[in-house]
């Protein structure tokens, strides 16, 4: 089997700090991967590098064998990489339901004439996008509040508003960066649950960056840790989790005391 | 289920047609309503005022596509009305003299202003076809002039953009300003190309001697069709793409949207209607100067869309309308004060009108109407709320 993601050698360094150095990474279709590390690891750096927000210095992205460096980020969002942000980025003062239509009509093609005539074939595609933002928002549990503005919703209900946002681009590949963040132990309990659910559901591979190892180690199948921009564990939870390496990384060494 | 193609059942054309041609009919409806009864009944003057406001609404609504929906903040829109005006009114005038030997008003009732006195010609004369053509090659040329400065600068942000439409629309005047002499020897004008036509622009005396096209029916129809496509644009994917940029444009960028491209189109369409306004405006006077037309003129366009609410297509046409009267109700209240008590105040109208804007900025910083239309506005849902209850 083809991976769907293969990310190799991918490196970046602002002036003299090598942010990302030599990350590689294979997904194959359906996997949840999670990428941890101490702060300012270099975890979202790898997030705006696979997105094109930044331009990888060395190494090469490819989705389905086509290969996405050098694409701006539209263009990568409809090759079928989405992603969600660390701080919240929804477009705060438009309703839920707007805010699930800009993505869902990614994939929705209209031009200027059709939609100042309002073309019959117009109509239909936003009542195609109107159906699928429904089934989006009902899945995410926010069918109630799509009047809503963004800014409005209650701090677990805008996370999750991130994810069927993204998810409304239809992509093959998710990107979570720390969906848990702010979140109380229930949330988190059911962040675990929606996660899952939406690979399932929507089979979409995901790659998830989080600091809450109670969410990384239950859910991921496998974790890449990164340190100083470096790959420096790549297995398990439970092989990772036992390495010294990543031990050190979030703890400090011993030896550090030594003459 | 990933990459599912959208269900698209798309309702029969003729079922959609009726709603589709409704604001049409209703545009040509109020525009003769306007044109034929309103007209004859509140004489030149207010007529006048009336002219000023559909132009500076559909100057705002345009505006308002560019601020307030897609965020970005361009100070030239006054650049592009008059690259409009020159080129409607280089249209009707040299056009004229081609067609008819002078640049007299050659049109039908439609352009017909009554205070012009009596009337027997056609409903819709050749001339009205001109101005027509004229409205829409102006509409064009600004339209053009947006995609050549958008496309370079829409890169920019924020004060850098502002900047450059500044500078873009100072660029205009003094270009426009610098024109050669205008003809006026029919011989001359036809033997010359169209296209040395196009340059002999009048330069610092302005473009004269236009005839008077602009009446309310034209008013109405394209202040109709700039509120109809704004509406249409905004409730749509399209629209929602403007939106999103304003909102947060990383995000944006990241859910497919091509950025630039949509902040490009916004431009382009925004330009495309100040170019129209720009028409109506010469053939509303007679001539248009580009002196009239620097950065004064797209900053009171600015603070339309602004006191109006960024976004809100209903809050722009209010502040348009507000802001046009304003100074018109005060010219005429000093007036009356001073004579109904004998004295002699001195023009307040300006002190007033500033005062006005401050305390309104004071107030409420986010505008008439915020990020709302009129009809969104709790107290107007609440009604509509309460009528949808079985």
């Amino acid at each position: 089997m083809n991976a769907l993601l293969e990310i190799a050698n991918l490196s970046i360094a602002f002036g003299g700090l090598k942010a990302v150095q030599d990350f590689s990474l294979t997904l194959q279709r359906g996997d949840l991967h999670g990428l941890i590390g101490p702060n300012g690891a270099g975890k979202t750096t790898v997030f705006n590098l696979l997105t094109g927000v930044y331009r990888p210095v060395t190494g090469a992205v490819r989705l389905n064998g086509r290969l996405l460096n050098g694409l701006r980020p539209h263009q990568i969002a409809a090759a079928g990489l989405a992603r969600t942000f660390q701080s919240s980025r929804l477009f705060a003062d438009l309703t839920v339901l707007d805010n699930v239509r800009i993505g869902c009509q990614l994939r929705a093609t209209r031009g200027l004439l059709a939609t100042v005539l309002r073309t019959s074939r117009q109509v239909g595609l936003e009542r195609g996008i109107r159906a699928r933002c429904d089934e989006l928002l009902a899945t995410f549990g926010l069918a109630a509040r799509r009047r809503e503005l963004a800014r409005n919703l209650p701090y677990g209900d805008q996370r999750r508003l991130e994810m069927a946002r993204a998810l409304a681009t239809s992509p093959q590949v998710l990107l979570l960066d720390e969906p848990a963040a702010g979140m109380n132990p229930q949330e988190k309990a059911a962040l675990r649950e929606l996660i899952r659910s939406v690979r399932r559901q929507f089979g979409v591979t995901i790659l998830l960056i989080e600091h809450d190892m109670s969410v990384v180690m239950d859910i991921c199948e496998r974790i890449t840790v990164l340190d100083y921009g470096e790959t420096i564990a790549v297995g398990t939870p439970g092989e990772v989790q036992r390495d010294p390496k990543v031990i050190a990384a979030y703890l400090g060494t011993t030896d550090t005391r030594a003459p | 289920m990933t990459s599912a193609p959208l269900t698209v059942c798309a309702p029969r054309p003729w079922t959609v047609l009726p709603r589709n041609l409704a604001p049409l009919v209703v545009a040509v409806g109020f525009a003769l309503l306007l044109h034929l009864w309103v007209q004859p009944a509140i004489g030149p003057f207010r007529t006048k005022v009336l002219l000023d406001i559909g132009i500076n609404v559909i100057l705002a609504v345009s505006l308002t596509l560019v601020n307030g929906f897609t965020g970005q903040f361009s100070i030239g829109h006054a650049g592009f009305m008059a690259l409009g005006g020159y080129a409607a009114a280089a249209i009707t005038y040299y056009g004229s003299f081609r067609l008819y030997g002078n640049p007299a008003f050659a049109g039908g009732v439609l352009s017909w202003t009554t205070s012009q006195g009596a009337f027997a010609g056609p409903l819709v004369g050749s001339g009205d076809l001109l101005f027509l053509l004229a409205c829409l090659v102006g509409g064009l040329v600004a339209a053009a002039a947006g995609y050549v400065v958008g496309l370079p600068s829409l890169r920019l942000r924020g004060d850098y953009l502002a900047i450059v439409t500044l500078g873009f629309g100072e660029i205009v005047r003094v270009v426009l300003q610098a024109t050669p002499k205008q003809l006026d020897n029919p011989a001359e004008i036809a033997a010359q190309p169209a296209l040395h036509l196009a340059t002999r622009l009048g330069g610092a005396l302005g473009f004269i001697s236009l005839p008077f096209y602009t009446t309310l029916f034209w008013i109405g129809l394209w202040v109709a069709a700039t509120l109809v496509v704004t509406y249409r644009i905004k409730h749509s994917a399209y629209g929602r793409a403007f939106l999103s940029i304003r909102e947060d444009e990383t995000a944006a960028e990241a859910l497919g949207v091509p950025t630039t491209r949509y902040k490009v189109r916004a431009f382009v369409l925004a330009a495309f209607f100040a170019g129209v306004a720009g028409a109506l405006y010469g053939h509303s006077i007679g001539s248009i100067n580009a002196n009239e037309l620097g950065f004064q003129k797209s900053f009171d366009v600015v603070i339309m869309v602004v006191l109006g609410g960024m976004g809100s297509i209903s809050g722009s046409t209010l502040a348009a309308v507000l802001l046009t009267l304003l100074p018109e109700v005060l010219r005429t209240a000093t007036a009356h004060v001073n004579q109904q008590f004998h004295l002699d105040l001195p023009d307040l109208r300006m002190v007033i009108y500033s005062l006005a804007l401050i305390v309104m900025m004071i107030v409420r910083p986010q505008g008439l109407l915020g990020l709302h239309e009129i009809w969104e506005l709790p107290l107007l849902r609440s009604l509509r709320r309460k009528r949808a209850l079985p």
